[in-house]
């Protein structure tokens, strides 16, 4: 590699399932220069990115980074403290329920800033976007232009090489994606050793860049800076440009879109009259008026969180409105109409269809739940397939095709049943050019031609031109509203873009809000970067974690609460509930003597405290019958002349009949019985006067717990069931959700080590369940008034290490596991059957045999509950448990290298 | 008809949506094999394998003879031991049951002194402690009884009784163990799967795609329930018919029919709970929390662990709200006292009702989560 390339690629393949997503790319990218990849979207930019940023694997080809192979563990972790990487998406890196300074300082101490040097830069940072004075503000509520200054925020904040970002500016307002991108020129003028390396799908924005790439399927069409490409194909655009660099065969599918005028229509398809909607304080949407006629297309624009999605969710009767109404074809909208549904085709911004259906199951569930006619219902579906070229995709899974032929099988999916009025929530974000002209073809067939009235909202200009009518909206509220081209005529501007920036700038000036100041020119001064960046292991980026984690905890209060009070609420059930001292068991008498003899037998159980008698008996099919029922648990029967045997010393029987079904309990009634029957021998006996008393006699001591109490031997059982449970639930989301959601792109690119991450996150819930290990205990001592006859530190000591093993097994769950319902349920399998069964709660783990000894003999809980009860019930000290103590002491470090194992530092 | 055509398209989603998890459907498979045999063979007999240790000051052929009578599998072979490690041993847990033959105790014994013998029970070791101690003063009993006899002449005694354990003569714990926790098994499930896929659906979206169609919540959430319920139902009933009759070779009784029934009536409870809990959890991390928070109670106070009769009155009628109380004493009854709908007919009101309570919440509540 030449000093002139900041990365290399050879011969790079990449393939997902059946997907090229790369096929065979050679790369050079030029070092100090601002370099971008322009394409479609699914033709590899950002697999090419994640490759170069070293948060993917690579497959095949060599990658070359920095003056280094990628491939190289120990390369990747010398040179990520070098390389920022912003994933696609908006905030996909950020922590929504952290704030601004809170997100900024989590990546500052990852990069092991100290505390002045974290303040100056992230001081700076702020002031030069415009963030600073919402430093207090969580990332999840700014607006998408926030998001992504802040997302740029957290990647700049360690000054790095190489700057790494995947279509930053897509779903951003005009506007903030101007300021975005003078100041990503202000910072190279600050660094001009800084490499940038960006995907963008908005061919206006590539005109800036120094170098181009053009993608396609996988393959690089084209490189040189825009003027080169320009020049190469003869256009006067990129947007151009591109179309003529693509291969013939898919050249010949693009035709210039024509919108033939719309005919006026008397009809009002929609309409809104002051429709405000208001969350707590906040106004989302204020006092929004419009008006739109049958078979208009109506465009909204605005930047993220204007309020754009709210006003349509509120036509669509998804959100009742605060004040105002809505009226569809002049009816308003009640959100339990089924039949205006029926008229209504909505398409939500997000990727809504089922991903674990393919294109076909998803085409027909929804064909059936407008319940087309069966045979018109083929005939649409094959209408649609043709339509949005989607036959070649009949059984693929949505999640593996690119983004355009997603949103085309949106758009299939929502006019399948012919509506009248379509609802389109930003439908073309982060589609590729051609693919939005066939997307605005289909809409202007169905307006045109079919009298669809269409509402969609946009943030690329030149769609919004093709609407007949456009509604500017920033902060809730619409700005003005008009025909593109009276717009522009307004504001005497010559383009729609710039019209745009200028209302937008005018509503900021009302609004007061800060605009972004320009930097102080003075480069930062570089503090001396700490050595700890490239140690293989570093407590302050494990600290940082722990510090995050803990964070988001606080945040959602609603999960330490139940933690908390769920697990002393537990404890109070179980120490009471559960108890072997059966009393109250029913029975039934069969006495076909009825002597007093008879009686007094009877009267020796009636008189017992474990036995409640119920109606007597009167035939053996009653008997039958009520044992069967569960009604009774024991019968008992007096054959016919008892008394006489008795008297005669003919030995008569008695018949008692247990319910067996529930054996634990049967075993209880037989002791009983026989320690009353026992008892009423011993009465025989001394009224007769005979000495019957056994030869021997067996004293017995109940020890530890002398007066055979249930809740002193629950309780220091029931503290270690719940420790193991709910810390293991609390940790078993940690890492998946990070999958699910996507934050776990930081994890992949920082130079944070897999062991960090892990007991990083692992620290704040150990320290949760220790503090409601001391709840438990406090309440167990002072108000359930058990005695602790051991001392406190060794049960600490115990507990600590047990918790340890909790939350390690729960993380263990998250990282193997790639789902947050499996990752729930397979905790929850883990958990409670060895923790309840298994380990010594009902019986000893030496009473096991079989899986369940082994299990039991290895799982935590065994050994605390051995803990638990030695120190509670026998003042046993440490010296005593130091057995219990080494199993524990071993199963943490294998729970974290299994977790570390499982856990993937590259997405595969 | 076109609520039941909704129903049933929203049903079969649900089933496709399973079909594309397989390691879900892995864990389903455990959780009604794997997990209901080694939780059915663990529960030991009462007692099973107890530890037993023996300080035996009186080394005389009576000792001998009743050392020898603890035997497997009741106890594991006694271990001779002195004073000082009989507080020891029962200190660690190594024994749960010591017992002290005092010196002379064979010549008191014959000499009609009645002399006593010491048993240390281990308190806390619960269950095994109290049964245990019963079965050991028996076999002592019985066993210095025999050696007496033979010396002097001990009278018959005057009332006999007989004990005849109906519907598991040999009280196998493993039958009603392997039952139990089919039962626990169901309870999960239906509760997690349901719940999550609602979460699921808000997370990514997908239900207000659907709420923009014409269906309404109530066709959401049976949609749910039956498409959930069939696979647990299908689940349980393989596990029944292959795991507890076959592998575990438990004979049930009773109608397996009938028990169907009672499953899919409790499976309505319980996806409904799931439903519930799914739309008062606000995020997975919740969800997965109250999960366990409502597992907990449900496992082992709704009389599969512990005997009702033990539970203090309190817990007893609150636990009458779950509806695994009533569906525990439904399976005891169908499958090992062979009870028909005559006999068991409150319980399934009882769990239908409670059903329906959760029903109607978890609609209400879904309707409300929705807007």
């Amino acid at each position: 590699m030449t000093e002139a390339s900041v990365a290399r690629l050879d011969n790079v393949s990449l393939v997902y399932g059946k997907t090229h997503a790369l096929d065979g790319v050679g790369l050079e990218v030029p070092a100090r220069r601002m370099v971008g990849l322009i394409g479609p979207d699914g033709v590899g930019k950002s697999s090419l990115l994640a490759l170069v940023a070293g948060a993917r694997q690579i497959q095949q080809g060599s990658v070359q980074v920095l003056g280094g192979d990628m491939a190289d563990q120990h390369h990747r972790r010398a040179v990520c403290p070098r390389i920022a990487y912003m994933p696609q998406g908006l905030g996909r890196n950020l922590y929504p329920t952290l704030t601004v300074l809170e997100n900024l300082e989590f990546f500052a101490r990852l990069f092991g800033q100290a505390r002045a040097e974290r303040r100056w830069r992230i001081d700076e940072l702020t002031r030069s976007t415009g963030l600073h004075p919402f430093l207090d503000r969580p990332a999840g509520k700014l607006s998408g232009g926030m998001k992504q200054k802040l997302g740029l925020c957290c990647a700049l904040i360690h000054d790095p090489d190489l700057l790494i970002l995947d279509e930053p500016t897509t779903g951003v307002d005009p506007l903030s994606r101007n300021q975005f991108w003078e100041l990503i020129e202000r910072i190279r003028a600050d660094r001009p050793q800084m490499s940038v390396l960006v995907a963008t799908a908005y061919m206006d924005e590539a005109q800036r860049f120094d170098h181009l790439v053009a993608m396609d399927a996988g393959h690089i069409l084209a490189t040189g800076t825009p003027d080169e490409l320009l020049a190469r194909t003869a256009s006067s655009n990129l947007e151009e440009a591109f179309i003529r660099l693509l291969p013939e065969a898919k050249r010949s599918h693009h035709k210039a879109l024509e919108i033939p005028p719309r005919r006026a229509s008397e009809e009002v398809a929609i309409e809104a009259h002051g429709l405000t909607m208001r969350f707590g304080d906040f106004v989302a949407v204020d006092r929004v008026n419009f008006r739109i006629e049958r078979g208009e297309i109506f465009g909204f624009l605005g930047s993220n969180g204007c309020g754009k999605t709210t006003t349509m969710k509120m036509l669509t009767g998804l959100l009742p409105a605060s004040a105002g109404e809505a009226l569809l074809f002049g009816k308003p909208v009640d959100p339990h109409d089924l039949l205006t549904r029926q008229r209504v085709g909505y398409m939500s911004q997000a990727f809504s269809l089922y991903s674990e259906l393919s294109v076909l199951q998803n085409l027909e569930m929804h064909a059936r739940l407008f319940h087309l006619p069966a045979q018109r219902r083929e005939m649409r579906i094959r209408e649609m397939l043709e339509r949005f070229e989607l036959e070649d995709e009949v059984d693929s899974l949505p999640d593996r095709l690119p983004l355009g032929v997603r949103q085309r099988l949106s758009l299939a999916v929502a006019v399948i049943h012919q509506p009248e009025i379509l609802i389109l929530d930003e439908p073309t974000s982060g589609v590729d050019p051609i693919a939005r002209d066939g997307f605005w073809e289909l809409l202007v067939q169905l307006s045109r031609e079919e009298g669809v009235t269409i509402f969609i909202s946009t943030h690329f200009m030149n769609e919004a031109l093709r609407c007949d009518r456009i509604s500017l909206m920033h902060a809730g509220k619409v700005l003005d509203s008009d025909t593109p081209q009276a717009l522009m005529d307004k504001r005497g501007l010559p383009t729609l873009e710039a019209t745009f920036i200028a209302y937008l700038e005018d509503a900021l000036a009302e609004a007061g809000e800060e605009q972004p100041g320009a930097t102080a020119a003075t480069p930062p001064a570089r503090v001396a970067a700490s050595r700890e960046q490239h140690a293989r292991f570093s407590l302050r980026r494990l600290l940082s974690y722990s510090r995050r984690e803990s964070m988001e905890l606080r945040r959602d209060p609603v999960r330490a609460l139940l933690a908390m009070l769920g697990t002393v609420l537990l404890m109070f059930i179980m120490g009471y509930g559960v108890s072997f001292d059966v009393e109250n068991l029913s029975y039934a008498v069969l006495d076909r003597d009825q002597t007093t003899t008879s009686q007094s037998y009877l009267l020796n159980i009636a008189g017992s405290r474990y036995f409640t008698e119920k109606a007597p008996l009167t035939s053996h099919a009653e008997l039958d019958r009520r044992l069967r029922s569960g009604e009774i648990s024991l019968a008992i029967e007096i054959p016919p002349g008892f008394g006489r045997d008795l008297k005669r010393g003919d030995h008569p029987q008695i018949a008692f009949w247990i319910d067996g079904a529930m054996p634990v309990r049967a075993d209880t009634i037989q002791g009983y019985v026989q320690g009353l029957h026992a008892s009423y021998l011993q009465e025989l006996a001394r009224e007769a006067g005979v000495d019957s008393a056994q030869p021997a006699e067996v004293a017995i001591r109940y020890r530890y717990n002398p007066d055979v109490q249930s809740l002193p031997a629950m309780v220091p059982a029931m503290i270690p069931i719940l420790l193991m449970m709910i810390p293991a639930m609390l940790t078993a989301l940690g890492v998946v959700r990070e999958k699910e959601l996507g934050s776990i792109t930081n994890f992949y690119v920082t130079p944070t080590t897999r062991l960090e991450f892990l007991l990083g996150k692992q620290l704040p819930y150990i320290a949760l369940a220790m503090v409601n290990f001391f709840t438990m205990v406090l309440l167990a001592v002072f108000l359930m008034g058990i005695p602790l006859s051991g001392s406190l530190l060794t049960l600490s000591l115990g507990a600590l290490l047990y918790v340890t093993c909790s939350t390690g097994l729960g993380l263990l769950m998250s990282s193997i596991l790639s789902s947050q319902i499996a990752a729930i349920f397979g905790t929850a399998i883990a958990t409670l059957l060895p923790a309840i069964q298994f380990s010594g709660l009902t019986h000893p783990v030496s009473a096991l045999e079989g899986a369940s000894a082994f299990i039991g003999g290895l799982y935590p809980t065994s050994h605390f509950l051995t803990i638990s009860r030695g120190v509670f019930s026998k003042a046993l000290g440490a010296g005593d448990l130091l057995p219990s103590f080494v199993p524990l002491l071993v199963a943490i470090p294998l729970l974290t290298l299994a977790s570390v194992a499982g856990l993937r530092k590259q997405e595969k | 008809m076109r609520a039941l055509g909704n129903i049933l398209q929203l049903g079969l989603k649900e089933l496709r949506s399973l079909y594309r998890d397989p390691a879900l459907v892995v864990l389903i498979v455990y959780s009604f094999t794997l997990a209901i045999y080694s939780s059915a063979t663990a529960i030991p007999e009462a007692p099973h394998r107890a530890t037993i240790a023996v300080v035996d000051e009186d080394r005389s052929p009576v000792s001998q003879r009743l050392l020898n009578a603890f035997q497997l599998p009741y106890f594991v072979p006694p271990v001779y031991i002195d004073h000082a490690q009989m507080d020891s041993g029962m200190d660690d847990g190594r024994y749960t049951f010591t017992l002290n033959i005092p010196p002379g105790f064979q010549e008191d014994l014959l000499a009609g002194r009645r002399p006593a013998i010491q048993l240390n029970v281990d308190a806390t070791q619960v269950s095994q402690a109290f049964t245990g101690a019963g079965h050991i003063q028996q076999i002592i009993a019985s066993e210095v009884a025999e050696f007496a006899q033979r010396y002097r002449s001990v009278a018959a005694l005057p009332v006999e009784t007989v004990v005849r354990t109906a519907f598991n003569p040999n009280l196998t714990r493993a039958w009603f163990g392997a039952v139990n926790e089919v039962v626990n098994q169901i309870t999960m499930l239906a509760m997690i799967l349901t719940g999550a896929a609602l979460i699921r659906e808000r997370e990514h979206g997908t239900i207000e795609h659907l709420l923009v169609m014409p269906v309404t919540p109530i066709e959401i959430m049976l949609g749910k329930v039956w498409a959930m319920g069939l696979v647990v139902l299908a689940a349980a009933s393989f596990s029944l018919a292959v795991v507890v009759r076959g592998w575990l070779d438990i004979p049930l009784q009773g109608s397996l029919a009938l028990f169907i029934g009672a499953c899919a009536l409790h499976l309505f409870a319980t996806t409904s709970m799931g439903i519930f809990f799914g739309t008062v959890a606000r995020s997975m991390p919740q969800l997965g929390l109250l999960t366990i928070l409502v597992m907990i109670p449900l496992h082992i106070l709704s009389g599969g662990v512990t005997p009702r009769e033990s539970m203090p009155e309190l817990v007893q009628q609150v636990m009458l709200v779950a509806p695994t109380t009533h569906f525990v004493q439904l399976s005891q009854a169908i499958l090992f006292r062979s009870a028909g709908l005559d006999i068991v007919w409150p319980q399934f009101l009882a769990v239908a009702a409670i059903g329906a309570a959760f029903f109607a919440a978890a609609l209400g509540r879904l309707r409300k989560s929705l807007q």
